[in-house]
C-alpha cells in the first residue's frame, strides 16, 4: 500500500498527489511513468511522473479526473493509501543519457498543454539542475486551468503562457507561440519536447516539421500492465508498430501516426462513459432495479 | 483384472450452462471415483508414464497410495518431484506426456493420471499439514524474479533449504501466468492459485508486488545493494506476438494477453471491478494453442459468437485435447486450414471483418508438423468485430537489457544450461524466460533444478 502524503487541487478537476513510494522515488528519471490502482477493484492507470524526491521517498503525480478510475484515485485523502503504485516504467527521456557538454550547448523548447504541464516539469527541472535552461511554453484553456506555473518559472529559461481566451499571457494556441518565437523573435532551437493532449502534440509536430525542428512527444496511450505484456498501447512510429510502455513513452513526433493513436485512445470510450454514468447515477442515489448497472 | 474397468468419467459442468459462467468446468474426482480410477493402474515394472513426465513424478507409486486411501502419502510422493500438483493436474498436456505413454491406452483408455494428480493436489490444499517448522535460516538471501510456476517452485525449495527468499512480482497480484493467463473456469484463482501461493508463504517466502526488475530495481542493485547472494530469473514469456498483416492496429484487434489479462487478472467479467473489456458480437481468435482456446472460451462466456481460425488442421492443434473438446461442447466454431491475410476496418477504424485464405498441408517442416501452404485464389472474408491474436509470446527483454553480462539468444531468451546457470555468476534462470512459451510443469521443474544449483553455488562461494 502506498500512503498519500499530500493532495492539492491545482485547477478544476486537476489534482496533485504526493505519494510515499521509496523504490519508485529512487529509480525515477524524467520522462517515465507509473501505474496506479486506487483499490482492489480499480483499473491500472498509467500516469506520468510529475516530480520525485529520493530522500523523502516520495513521487508526485498530477491527475485530471475524467473517468471512474481517476475519480476514485482523487477521492482518496492524505493519510489514505493507494493499492498499487508501480514504476518507474518506460524509458527515461533521451537527453538524460546524453553527454552533458553537448547538451549544455543545445537550445531546448518545451511545449506543455493542460495537465501535460506536470510531466514537463521534472524534465525542465532536471535540465536546470544540470546547467541547461530550457524555454517553456505552457498552454491552457484559461487562467484558472494553468497549473504549476510558479514552479515552472523557477526552473525554466523563458516561460511563455498561452490561453485560449487570453485570460493569461498570449491569446491563442501554443503552435502560434512556436511560430512567433521562431519567425518573429528569430529564436533557434535544437530540440522541442511537447507533452499534452494528443491533438496538441499532433499540431505541434506539424508546426515544427516546417522548421525541421526535431520534436519529441510523450504518448499517453491506453495500457493494462505497462510492462510490455498486453500490447494495448501499440502505436505506429515510422510505419513500425511499437509499444508505448516499453519502447516509449517518448517518440519522434514526426514519425508518430497521431490519427491512429487518437483513434486507439477511444477503444474503450463507450464502456468508460457507461461506467461513469452508472457511477454518477449511483452517487446521486439512484438504484437500478432492472439490472442495467451490471 | 484391473484393466477391465473402464476409465472413470469425470463430472463436468453442463456445457450450455458453463458457456455463460466462469465457474470451473471440471469438478474432478471424489474419493470413491479416485480410488476406483486408481485401481486401473497396472503398476508397470518399467513405468512408461514416469519416463514421459517432464519431472519424473513416481506415478505408479502415488496412484497405489491413492488406491490404499493414503492421500497424505500420495501427496508426499508427488511433492518429491512437483510443487504444483493441483495446477499441473489441470493444465498439463497429459495426452502427450504421462497418459500418452500409458500401456492401457494402447487398447483402451489410459489411466486418468492428470485427474488423479489433481485429486491428490486438491486434497492436500484442503488438508494442509500442521504448520511444519520452517527450517532454521542459513543466513543467505536469494531473490526470485517473477511469481509464476518457476519462481514459486524455486522459492519453495530454497526456503526448505533454509534460505531467506523474496519473490519480486511486477504485477499487483502474485501467480504470474496462473493469475493473468489461465482463466478461472480452468484454474480457480482463490481455491487453487491463492492456496498454492499461501503454502509458499507458509515456508517463510516473502513477496513484493509492484516491483519491476529492470526498472524499479535491477539485478545489480539486488546483488550489490540489497545483500542477495543469488538471483533466479523466472520472469516468463510475456511479450505478445502479432502477425504483421495490414489492419492489425484497428480498434478491436487485441492480443490474447490483453484480452485474458483484462478478464482474469483484472476481473472484467465481474461487475464489481472497473475494468473495461471490448467483446463485440462476433469474435475471431487467431491461433490453436491453449491460450487461443482460453481466449475464445472467455469471449463466448462474455456473450459473443466465437470462432477459432487456425492455419493447420485439427490434428496439429497444439492445445490440450481436453480444451479443444470442451470448446467444441461450448459451441465454439473451428475454422481450420485458414490463415488471415488482412483485418478489414470500417471508415472509423473499427474491425468489420477478417480476410483469410484457405490452406492445405504440405511437407513436414522442422517441427515435424506438415507445414501449411496457401491455396491460390481461395480468399474469403469472415465478418467479425473483434480479432484476438493468440500467436504465442516471447520473453520480455527488460531484464536482459538492464543486466550486464547476461547472454540471450536471438529470440530474446536468457541462455541457461539444464541447471539454470546463466553466463553471469550468481544469476540463474528457468521457465519460459529461458525456453520461450512452454508448459507450467517444465517451468516448475526448471525452478526446482535452479534451486539446487543456487544452493550449490552459495555453498561453494
Amino acid at each position: 500500500m502506498y500512503k498519500i502524503l499530500e493532495k492539492r487541487e491545482l485547477a478544476s478537476a486537476i489534482w496533485l498527489m504526493k505519494v510515499h513510494a521509496p523504490r519508485v522515488a529512487s529509480s525515477a528519471r524524467p520522462g517515465q511513468f507509473v501505474i496506479v490502482r486506487a483499490d482492489e477493484c480499480g483499473e491500472r492507470i498509467p500516469l506520468t511522473v510529475a516530480d520525485y524526491d529520493a530522500r523523502e521517498g516520495s513521487v508526485t503525480i498530477v491527475i485530471q479526473t475524467i473517468g471512474v478510475s481517476t475519480k476514485k484515485i482523487c477521492a482518496l485523502d492524505p493519510g489514505q493509501c493507494l493499492a498499487d503504485f508501480a514504476g518507474p516504467l518506460g524509458r527515461p527521456s533521451e537527453f538524460v543519457s546524453e553527454d552533458l557538454q553537448t547538451l549544455r550547448g543545445k537550445k531546448i523548447l518545451f511545449v506543455a498543454g493542460g495537465v501535460g504541464t506536470a510531466p514537463v516539469y521534472p524534465q525542465v527541472k532536471w535540465l536546470a539542475e544540470h546547467g541547461v535552461r530550457a524555454d517553456v511554453i505552457v498552454g491552457a484553456k484559461n487562467r484558472d486551468m494553468l497549473i504549476m506555473t510558479e514552479q515552472m518559472r523557477a526552473v525554466a529559461g523563458n516561460l511563455y503562457i498561452a490561453t485560449d481566451d487570453g485570460s493569461e499571457g498570449f491569446k491563442g494556441l501554443v503552435t502560434e507561440v512556436i511560430r512567433h518565437l521562431i519567425e518573429q523573435q528569430g529564436r533557434h532551437y535544437d530540440l522541442c519536447v511537447a507533452i499534452g493532449p494528443m491533438i496538441m502534440m499532433k499540431f505541434v509536430a506539424l508546426t515544427t516539421r516546417d522548421y525541421g525542428l526535431k520534436t519529441i512527444v510523450s504518448l499517453n496511450s491506453l495500457m493494462v500492465d505497462g510492462t510490455g505484456m498486453c500490447g494495448a498501447c501499440r502505436v505506429s512510429v515510422g510505419g513500425k508498430t511499437v509499444f508505448t510502455c516499453v519502447d516509449g513513452p517518448e517518440f519522434d513526433a514526426h514519425l508518430v501516426d497521431f490519427d491512429e493513436a487518437m483513434r486507439r485512445q477511444g477503444m474503450y470510450r463507450t464502456q468508460e462513459q457507461r461506467a461513469l454514468k452508472i457511477a454518477e447515477e449511483r452517487a446521486a442515489g439512484h438504484k437500478c432495479r432492472i439490472g442495467l448497472d451490471k | 483384472m484391473a484393466n477391465k474397468i473402464a476409465r472413470v468419467p469425470v463430472r463436468e459442468q453442463d456445457p450450455q450452462k458453463r458457456a455463460a459462467n466462469f465457474e470451473e468446468v471440471c469438478y474432478g474426482y471424489d474419493i470413491e471415483e479416485a480410488r476406483k480410477e486408481a485401481s486401473r493402474c497396472l503398476n508397470c515394472k518399467k513405468p512408461r508414464c514416469v519416463e514421459q513426465c517432464p519431472v519424473s513424478i513416481q506415478i505408479p507409486r502415488f496412484i497405489s497410495q491413492v488406491l490404499q486411501g493414503d492421500f497424505a502419502a500420495a501427496s508426499r510422493t508427488i511433492a518429491e518431484d512437483s510443487s504444483l500438483p493441483s495446477v499441473c493436474g489441470r493444465v498439463c498436456p497429459q495426452e502427450t506426456q504421462c497418459e500418452g505413454a500409458c500401456i492401457l491406452g494402447i487398447k483402451g483408455e489410459p489411466v486418468a493420471i492428470g485427474k488423479l494428480e489433481r485429486f491428490v493436489g486438491d486434497w492436500a490444499l484442503e488438508h494442509p499439514s500442521p504448520a511444519g517448522q520452517t527450517p532454521p535460516s542459513n543466513g543467505h538471501k536469494v531473490a526470485v524474479i517473477g511469481s509464476g510456476p518457476s519462481g514459486l517452485a524455486c522459492a519453495s525449495d530454497l526456503a526448505r533449504m533454509g534460505y531467506r527468499v523474496k519473490i519480486f512480482e511486477a504485477l499487483h497480484k502474485v501467480g504470474g501466468v496462473l493469475e493473468y493467463g489461465i482463466p478461472e473456469f480452468r484454474l480457480p484463482k482463490e481455491r487453487i492459485v491463492a492456496a498454492s501461493v499461501e503454502n509458499v508463504k507458509r515456508l517463510g517466502v516473502e513477496f513484493e508486488t509492484d516491483t519491476i526488475v529492470g526498472r524499479t530495481v535491477t539485478i545489480d542493485s539486488l546483488l550489490e545493494e540489497e545483500g542477495y547472494q543469488a538471483v533466479f530469473i523466472g520472469s516468463g514469456a510475456g511479450l505478445p506476438r502479432f502477425m504483421g498483416i495490414p489492419g492489425e492496429n484497428l480498434n478491436g484487434v487485441v492480443s490474447a494477453n490483453e484480452f485474458l489479462t483484462r478478464a482474469n487478472l483484472m476481473k472484467a467479467y465481474d461487475s464489481r471491478y472497473d475494468t473495461p473489456i471490448y467483446v463485440g458480437r462476433r469474435v475471431v481468435v487467431v491461433g490453436g494453442g491453449n491460450v487461443a482456446m482460453d481466449a475464445v472460451r472467455t469471449a463466448k462466456r462474455l456473450g459473443a459468437e466465437a470462432f477459432i481460425v487456425y492455419r493447420r488442421s485439427e490434428a496439429e492443434l497444439p492445445a490440450r485435447v481436453e480444451e479443444v473438446h470442451h470448446a467444441r461442447q461450448e459451441g465454439i466454431e473451428f475454422r481450420m486450414l485458414t490463415n488471415p491475410t488482412e483485418i478489414l476496418g470500417t471508415e472509423q477504424g473499427w474491425v468489420r471483418g477478417i480476410r483469410c485464405v484457405r490452406m492445405t498441408l504440405g511437407e513436414p517442416d522442422q517441427s515435424g508438423r506438415r507445414s501449411p501452404v496457401v491455396v491460390e485464389g481461395s480468399e474469403f472474408e469472415i465478418e467479425c468485430d473483434v480479432v484476438i491474436m493468440a500467436l504465442g509470446t516471447s520473453p520480455n527483454p527488460l531484464i536482459a537489457a538492464t543486466t550486464a553480462g547476461l547472454d540471450t539468444d536471438r529470440r530474446g531468451c536468457v541462455v541457461a544450461d539444464g541447471q539454470g546457470v546463466t553466463s553471469r555468476p550468481g544469476v540463474f534462470a528457468g521457465g519460459d524466460a529461458v525456453t520461450g512459451a512452454a508448459t507450467v510443469i517444465l517451468a516448475m521443474g526448471a525452478g526446482r533444478k535452479a534451486a539446487r544449483a543456487i544452493d550449490e553455488y552459495i555453498r561453494n562461494k
